[in-house]
Formats: structure tokens, sequence, C-alpha cells
């Protein structure tokens, strides 16, 4: 917090220095040190770092290496469904297909980084969505209180108890399915839109504790308009929380953007994501588990860290929400 | 607390509104329609169509009929199965969905209840460690890869198991009642935790330590009441969850409940048939609301209506 400090009367400059030098912690080194003492939380911030530079360059390298891409379906019909890690046309041994190939011959490998692209993609994008939505909601409510506060915030009440993943579903089944991109978009509003909640009252409890400090009475005193006292002397103060609450978000974005994937309402063909791939993998499983195995054991380890990564960020940024 | 129920219960009626109204719009909102398909209708068919189903009435119309209908709970035909009322998709889909709901909450409620008061009893200890290991492994593991592993192993591996199918109350049940519950008993356990932890070092507990109460009583009689105060508002939304949840376990498991057919009957814009499931939905959400509240002044005695 951006408290101004209060020993005017010395200016820094001419105070005497200490024999000792003291280093001074600042809040974020201290937090930095906290996550790194924090194992899981160091493995979960590795994992995310490597499942996000290969889905970046991953589908590149492969097609330099093997020639495939996500979507190329080869002329030979006995690499379908070729299982790993016995990949080769003859049974062999080969390094080709580490994850096997799907029922066309496409390479799993390929499809499941392009998938880790697509479902990153959407996590990001509509947490940011959410983000937005909810400083907005939040700021102005718990800024200008009063009657506004109160009716948007039973607003809110009344918006949690809506069964959101109805309203998803509707909007999804009508509005969806005419190009790959339109639907990617329509994904990152209709997601983005249904995970603001919990941001907005975040954000508003931290605005309300902070509007009544000194420095936003400064602002106010010098005549900042309230746009702008909220834009440049608030948002920036309620970052820590809300950083770390959209850390969390990603993976509970990511997760219901794979269930609708799943039930085919997602991301459409000849894209992939990994709730598709899904899809797609429980028709074989019987015969071909891998290609169940391979996206949701990614999409499992993928989630598995960037959730320990956020309760550890939550642990280093905010010590009195450590529990324990 | 009987005038705070009334009131909860009065508001239930403006919400219904806002979301069946919701949902109406963007049913008329949307492009196609119930007849439209791969190929398009002479002009005179879709004349006729129009005409029986009132879909040539004002918009006003229209919506005042299906208001109606919402309030005397009959939403008539199906327009993909006619013959079929919504009620009587309702009446043989909703034991399927609601049996699966229950089950899982309440094998959740348990496992996590008692993973939960164990890891924070035990705080720090390997027990600890493991349970919220695995409680994290539960929240992350989608139920569409649980689902289908379980099947694997249990069903296609081992045959133990029946893989899939409607059998009634019956062992048909145990693996998507398992998948299903998986993610509730992780974020049960977790919260349990939380919760145990922070009522534990309150000072009512060691005054319940101090004047010579077992530790089992003070665990059971004391700080189980306060400790379970965030499960109990996690209920709430949990229904909400628990609803998208069995859509998919539904889909695993090949189950006859509602999440299908309301995937289907949005792909067939079958707008009776949805409205009468958002409705339906919306209002079990609202009640479950209302009486996570009414427990929730239960468990703490401090909360007055």
């Amino acid at each position: 917090m951006a408290t101004p400090s209060s020993s005017l009367a010395v200016p820094p400059a001419d105070a005497p220095r200490a024999d000792a030098p003291v280093t001074g912690t600042s809040l974020g080194k201290d937090a930095v040190k906290r996550l790194r003492k924090n194992r899981l939380a160091v493995f979960g911030f590795v994992v995310v770092c490597i499942v996000v530079a290969a889905s970046l360059v991953g589908p590149w390298i492969i097609e330099r290496a093997t020639g495939y891409t996500y979507d190329y379906i080869p002329t030979d019909p006995s690499l379908v469904n070729a299982q790993p890690p016995f990949t080769a046309p003859d049974g062999s041994f080969s390094w080709m297909h580490p994850m096997g190939t799907d029922d066309a011959g496409r390479d799993i490998l390929a499809r499941v980084l392009l998938g880790g692209r697509i479902s990153l993609m959407v996590g990001v994008i509509s947490t940011f969505v959410s983000l937005i939505i909810g400083i907005t909601v939040g700021a102005t409510a718990g800024y200008v209180g009063g009657k506004v506060d109160e009716a948007i915030m039973r607003g809110v009440d009344v918006l949690y108890s809506i069964p959101y993943m109805m309203v998803v579903i509707v909007l999804l089944a009508f509005f969806g399915g005419r190009s790959a991109i339109g639907q990617l978009v329509l994904l990152f509003i209709a997601l983005g839109a249904v995970s603001w909640l919990t941001m907005a009252r975040i954000v508003r409890g931290q605005v309300m504790s902070l509007k009544s400090q000194e420095f936003i009475l400064a602002a106010r005193a010098t005549g900042v308009p309230a746009s702008r006292i909220i834009l440049r002397h608030l948002v920036p103060n309620t970052l820590g929380p809300v950083i770390v609450y959209a850390t969390l978000t990603i993976p509970s974005v990511m997760l219901l953007e794979s269930f609708l994937s799943f039930l085919g309402l997602g991301v459409q063909a000849p894209l992939a994501s990994w709730g598709s791939l899904a899809a797609d993998g429980i028709q074989n499983i019987a015969v071909f588990p891998w290609q169940l195995i391979c996206p949701g054991l990614t999409m499992a380890i993928t989630l598995f860290s960037l959730n320990f990564l956020g309760d550890g960020l939550r642990d280093a940024l905010d010590p009195q929400m450590r529990k324990g | 607390m009987a005038r705070f129920i009334l009131r909860r219960l009065l508001v239930i009626v403006p919400m219904l509104l806002v979301v069946v109204s919701l949902t109406w719009g963007l049913i008329r909102v949307a492009p196609g329609n119930f007849y439209s398909g791969e190929k398009k209708l002479p002009a005179a068919i879709e004349k006729n169509i129009r005409e029986k189903y009132g879909l040539d009435k004002p918009w006003y119309v229209q919506y005042g009929r299906m208001l109606s209908n919402t309030a005397r709970g009959d939403f008539g035909e199906s327009l993909k199965y006619p013959g079929t009322t919504v009620n009587s998709i309702l009446a043989s889909t909703l034991p399927v969905s609601a049996t699966l709901g229950i089950l899982a909450y309440l094998l959740a409620l348990a496992v996590g209840i008692t993973a939960g008061t164990i890891a924070a009893l035990k705080q720090n200890s390997r027990a600890d460690y493991a349970s919220m290991a695995a409680a994290m492994l539960g929240i992350s593991m989608p139920n569409f890869v649980l689902g289908p592993t379980l099947v694997l192993l249990f069903a296609l591996r081992w045959y133990w198991l029946p893989p899939a199918r409607w059998d009634g109350f019956s062992v048909h049940l145990i693996l998507p009642v398992l998948t299903l519950s998986a993610v509730y008993m992780a974020y049960i356990a977790r919260l349990t935790r939380s919760g145990m932890l922070e009522v534990l070092r309150s000072n009512y507990i060691r005054t319940a330590r101090a004047k010579g109460l077992t530790e089992r009583q003070v665990v059971m009689r004391h700080a189980v009441r306060g400790g379970l105060l965030p499960v109990v508002s996690f209920s709430g939304p949990a229904l909400a969850f628990l609803i998208s949840g069995t859509v998919v376990v539904e889909r695993i498991f090949a189950l006859p409940g509602l999440g299908n057919y309301f995937i289907n009957a949005n792909l067939n814009r079958d707008e009776p048939l949805i409205i009468g499931i958002v409705a339906f939905m919306s209002i079990a959400v609202l009640f479950f609301n209302l009486l996570v509240d009414v427990a929730y002044a239960f468990f703490d005695p401090r909360i007055r209506y």
C-alpha cells in the first residue's frame, strides 16, 4: 500500500547515515522471498513456464522436425491410431509421435500443443475481460458508495445465484458455430462476463478501505476528478489482491472452457482445445486410451501448477490471508 | 426469521422473471429457428408452421404467453419432440440428475469434512500435506478426464463396475457419483481445513480446553460448528456448479438426465423445453440459496435475520 511517509520534517537527503548500511526490504522483495521458499509454488511456476513455452514454439519445432502440423493428415493408413511410444509404421520404436496419433493419423502432440495455445489464450484473455468488468464495477461501487453501491452490490448478489453455466450454454448454442475466430471471441466474452463477480467484490472492499486515506483526500482537495482518482490513485493500489485472484481465475476459466469444448459448444474444428481433444479421445477410450489420456493429463498438470502458483502467490503477497 | 424467509421467497419471483426473460430474449435475438434445417422450407409451409405455434403474433403476445405458462408451471409441448410435454420430460429426467447430484454432494460433504478436519487437527503433518495435495489434484482434474480414467480402470480393465448407462439406484451409479463429487470433496476439504484452523485458534476453544473437555468434545461440540461456516456458504454456489458438472457427467456416462436434454434443446432451439429447464433450475438454485442462509443462522448463532 502506498501510504505516504509521515517524516516530512527530515528530508531523506539530509538524513544522517547509519554506520552499518541497513538494506531495506520492499514488499515485493519480501513476497518473492516467501514465494521462493514455497517449493510447490516454484514447481508450479516452472511447469507453467514450460507449458507456455512449449505451446508457443512447440508446433513450429514439430513442423521442422517431423513435418507434422496440427491438421496434417498423412496418406499412409498404417499411421492411423499409432500407439505411443512405438509409433513407426512397422511397430518399432520411434520418436515421430511421442503421444501417438488420432483416428485421422494426426500427431496428437502437435494437437495438444495447439490446444494448449488456445486453452491458455482463452484463460488469459477471458480473465482479462473479467478483470476489466470487475474492476470497473467494484471501483465504482466502492468509491461512489451509498445508494449506488447498495444497488450494484445487490445486483452482484442476484447474479451470484443465477446458474450462469446455463446462460453460457444458451449463448454459445445460439450465437456460436459461425466461424472459428468468431467462436473464440464469443468464448472470451461469455466466460469473462460470468467470472467477474468475485473480482468486483474484492476491488470494492479494497477501494472502500483506501478511499478514506489522506492521499485520496489530498487528491480530492486539489480538484482531481472522480474518474481520475479511481483510475490513477485507487485502482493501482488494489492491484495486489486483484493479481492474486486473477491467477486463480485463469485455471477456473480454462476448466469452464474445456467443459464447453467437451460438450461441443466451445472451440470449433479444425482448431482444438484440451476440452475438445478429450471429447475426441473419449470416443476411442476402450481401444486407444492415449487419445484421451495425453491431452487430459497435460491439462490436469497445467491446472494443478497454475493453482499451486496462485495459492503460493496469495500466501506470499498477502501474509494475513495465510492460514496457519 | 419468518419474515426473512417470506421476503426471500418473494424475491424469487422477480429473479425468476429476469432469468426467464433473458433466456427468452436470447432465443428471439438468435438467428435460426426450430424448423430451419438444411433445406429452406417453402414459404407456405413456413407460414403454416408459424401460425400453428403462434409465431406470427406480435412479440408481446408471445412473451405474455410464455410468462403465463411459466407462472402456471405448464410449459406446453416440446417443439422437437411433438406430443411430449415439457413437464413429462422434466418428470422423467429430473430424478436422474437429482439422484446423481444429491449423492455426489453428500459423499463430498462426508469425505471433505473428514479429511479437512483431520488435516486441520494435525496441521503440517504428513496427513495434512497428503490430503491437501489430493485436494488440489481434485480441483485441477477436469471431470471429463477423471470419469473416463475411472471407467478405463474399473470397468474396462478390472471389470469391477459397469462402465455406463442408467439403471436406477444401483452399482451403475458408483462411477458417475465418484466422478462428479471429486471436485466438491476437494473444495470442501480445503474450506473445512482453513475454517477449522481459524476456529481452533479462537478464544472460545481455549476456554473449552481450559475447562477440561476432552479433545474429542472440543472438536465435535465446539469447533466443528464454527469451522464449517465456510462450507455452508460454499453450498449455495456449489449447486450452480453441480448443474454444470452433471451436464458433463451425464454425457460421459450416457445418463438420461436433464443436462443432455438441455444441450440438445438449445441446439434444436426448442423454446418451451429451454424455458422449462431454465425456470426449473433457477427455482431450484434460488430455493437452495435460501436454505443455505437459514442453515447459516443455525450454525452461527450471532447471525440474526
